[in-house]
């Protein structure tokens, strides 16, 4: 049982989660995640641990609220429990010693590069972050990562920072020189068109992949992934690839494995809460949010 | 004496031994095929009373009895059948579950054919007894008189044992320490305890809550289970090893095996250990469960285990119109239980013999639409003294689908062995223990499918009581000697 303590919007859809579990808090590291489980009937949502504060026993889940599982961890409050956290899963981020890292946040992904960041700055790395969102209000956790190094921000519309897209930024920081490594999280299409940029400039691309997990040890093999054609569980042998390797379209592709279940639960869910039951169609298979819920 | 089933019990006369020889093995009473196809309810719906009473009759209680050998466990068959006969199933119950700590999931899910019913004396002149049968009905008693049939608390040794997962093995290991005095506590990975007798057997073969009482009685006894550890990442062996007096590893051989042909990563293709754990660990059989499940048309599966027979069978329920094993074997080879290809059958399911899969089709937005296979024939015996199938060169045919289920095995889960370095693996990552169950770490023993590879829930469990025994063994600071590893009389 794991207490929620705290629950701040970070935007529109995105919410962070201060959760009770201390041991995870005392052992994670960067770039590892965890299995949430709500309670009985709910799904399992693999997400990473944003950030930890060991000494409160407490770690931070950030979350995009987008499928009915999502959505209902979302609106957790302070005070309510989560019945399972499993973790920390996945293997721990390889870290450089020294130099300069890139930082790239699209989205929620941005939540998964916080923990990058902050380790890399404690280790004496110099940070630069970009992060975006489509507009103001959905860039996340700007000052956090200001405490790791130079932020650059950018929305699509142009409302807030730099205008235009995160990959056009990083062209910049690559054509001024300097990069030694680049740490890109987000949608498949940003990590794909950051390999896009790093690929031909040959600096060394780190991605955090998300694909459709179930138990997060390597037992169901839903999260294959193609890395450099070898067929990679991503819950054991990731999150984290070389970007320059992975067969994105693939990823896209099983990603969306049951995009229509999701557009169901939530319809179903919606029409729960209004009270009219009449939305959940008998024929229907049994609905969740599934795919890439996890930053 | 009376044969008929339906008819009133007769008071208690001893039968004659050729009255006795005269009766015919009951059957177990079954949900009709073409019902059942369409629901998750339990195929076999138990003996009752009578019909057990009857059965028992059939028992020639031996003086010199194989059973006892043919059982992994080596349950006193005998006894609970002649408690049984007698009418007191209360000590039937007892005598049962002092030999076997979980007799309601061996009574649905053992290979009796194979094990204690192959060696049975009435076997050799017709019918054996219904043992398993037997048993189901016993455990399920015992079940529902949980309070009346408790033991009385064990004398707490103050030594304590970590067992790491809570499949079989793991479940009756703590059964068995438990009764002895230890504080045992089990880490199970997933967020309920059962390992693959929640997520890996279906509900119309194992129902849920016969496993969850067989989870509880051993709460009641004592034990902790703590859910949601993953020894190797929330905690390592070393830790677990300081903390406790013995670890008991019984993590099973969770990792999927893949065919490794073309298109294997298209929508629509799963792995028996996820489309399994999808339907029956995360519920996704019953409506309105949050976790999803391809509920395919047209599916073929892949195997012929009973993890292929377990998913055919439940695509069937989820609606499938056709669903086909293909086995690169013949009906004689399937390793799968008799009686689940017997049941596989009757529920419509068709069998495409000898052919292996070659490569996986799909379409534009790439979802399975079939798989290609290759027509084989049997060639000479391999080391498993099974035939070899070879390929028949030229003969691919496609078989349309649109769904796949790979159940071709499964192998070792490095993720608790990559954190222990002292613990000795073969090169297939299994843990080699010595005759005793225990491994090069002193104090840590092993059993199950992490030992054996893949194999059966009762072997499992067979394990995990020899284990129990060692670990006994070993905290008083002895190690006596133990019964042979393998039953001897099981083929």
């Amino acid at each position: 049982m794991h207490r929620v303590l705290a629950n701040e919007q970070l935007s529109p859809n995105v919410y962070r989660l201060v959760v009770q579990a201390p041991r995870i808090a005392e052992i994670r590291r960067p770039g590892q995640f965890v299995i949430v489980h709500l309670g009985p009937g709910a799904e399992r949502i693999p997400l990473t641990i944003a950030d930890v504060d060991a000494a409160a026993g407490t770690i931070s889940l950030v979350i995009q609220g987008i499928g009915k599982s999502t959505l209902d961890l979302v609106e957790l409050v302070p005070g309510d429990v989560i019945d399972g956290i499993a973790g920390p899963l996945g293997r721990p981020t390889e870290l450089p010693e020294h130099g300069h890292a890139v930082c790239v946040g699209g989205g929620v992904g941005t939540a998964v590069i916080l923990p990058i960041a902050q380790a890399l700055h404690a280790r004496g790395v110099a940070v630069t972050s970009i992060i975006g969102g489509r507009s103001r209000e959905w860039v996340i956790l700007e000052d956090e990562l200001k405490a790791c190094g130079e932020v650059v921000t950018c929305t699509d519309d142009g409302s807030y920072g730099r205008p235009g897209f995160v990959t056009t930024a990083l062209a910049d920081e690559l054509a001024r020189g300097g990069v030694d490594e680049v740490f890109a999280v987000g949608p498949v299409p940003m990590m794909r068109a950051v390999v896009g940029l790093t690929g031909p400039a040959e600096v060394k691309t780190t991605v955090s992949l998300n694909p459709i997990m179930v138990d997060g040890t390597g037992m169901c093999g839903g999260c294959r992934v193609t890395v450099d054609g070898i067929v990679r569980y991503a819950c054991v042998e990731g999150p984290e690839f070389d970007g320059l390797r992975v067969d994105f379209n693939e990823l896209a592709d099983r990603q969306s494995t049951y995009r229509p279940f999701e557009k169901a639960a939530l319809e179903h869910r919606e029409a729960c809460k209004i009270g009219l039951r009449t939305g959940a169609p008998v024929d229907a298979p049994p609905v969740g949010a599934g795919a890439g819920a996890r930053p | 004496m009376t044969l008929d089933p339906e008819a009133p019990l007769t008071p208690k006369v001893p039968l004659t031994p050729k009255e006795r020889m005269a009766l015919k093995r009951v059957a177990m009473p079954e949900q009709d095929a073409t019902a059942r196809s369409a629901n998750f309810g339990e195929v076999n719906l138990g003996l009752t009373e009578q019909l057990a009473i009857l059965e028992a009759e059939r028992c020639l209680q031996c003086p010199k009895p194989y059973c006892i050998d043919g059982c992994p466990v080596r349950v006193n068959i005998p006894q609970f059948i002649r408690f049984l006969r007698d009418g007191d199933i209360k000590s039937a119950a007892q005598s049962l579950l002092s030999d076997n700590a979980l007799p309601c999931v061996t009574g649905r899910v053992c290979p009796q054919e194979i094990q204690c019913e192959k060696v049975c004396l009435r076997a050799k002149t017709g019918q054996s007894v219904a043992i398993g049968h037997l048993e189901r009905f016993v455990a399920d008693w015992g079940q529902r008189h949980a309070a009346e049939i408790a033991g009385s608390p064990a004398v707490r040794t103050g030594k304590t044992v970590a067992i790491v997962g809570s499949g079989p093995a793991g479940l009756t290991a703590a059964g068995e320490l438990a009764k002895l005095g230890h504080e045992v506590t089990v880490f199970e990975a997933f967020h309920a305890a059962g390992g693959v007798l929640i997520y890996g057997i279906p509900e119309f073969r194992l129902p849920k809550d016969i496993v969850a009482a067989e989870v509880d009685r051993l709460i009641a006894q004592g034990v902790t289970i703590e859910a949601n550890a993953i020894i190797g990442t929330t905690y390592t062996l070393p830790e677990l090893r300081e903390k406790f007096d013995a670890v008991f590893i019984a993590v099973g051989a969770g990792l999927p095996v893949f065919m490794n042909v073309p298109g294997e990563n298209l929508k629509g293709v799963y792995s028996a250990n996820e489309y399994l754990t999808r339907v029956n660990l995360m519920g996704a059989w019953t409506e309105g469960a949050d976790t999803p499940v391809l509920h395919g048309q047209r599916v073929v599966v892949v195997g012929g285990g009973n993890v292929a027979m377990d998913a055919v069978r439940t695509a069937r329920r989820l609606g499938a119109a056709s669903a086909t094993i293909v086995y690169r074997r013949g009906r004689e080879e399937l390793p799968a239980r008799a009686e689940e290809v017997h049941h596989a059958e009757q529920e419509g399911v068709e069998f495409e013999y000898l052919a292996a899969p070659t490569e996986v089709l799909g379409d534009e937005s790439r979802w399975v639409t079939s798989v290609r296979c290759v027509r084989m024939a049997l060639g000479e015996p391999d080391e498993s003294g099974r035939r070899r199938p070879e390929p028949i060169e030229g003969s691919e045919f496609d078989i349309p689908c649109d769904m796949l289920v790979v159940a071709i095995g499964t192998r070792s889960n490095p993720l608790l062995t990559q954190t222990a370095p002292d613990l000795e693996v073969t090169k297939w990552g299994y843990i080699v223990t010595d005759e005793s169950g225990m491994t090069s770490m002193p104090g840590v023993f092993a059993g199950g499918d992490i030992v054996r590879g893949a194999a059966t829930v009762i072997l499992a469990m067979g394990d995990g009581k020899r284990a129990a025994a060692a670990i006994d063994a070993y905290l008083r600071g002895e190690l006596p000697a133990l019964p042979s590893a393998e039953p001897a009389a099981v083929a």
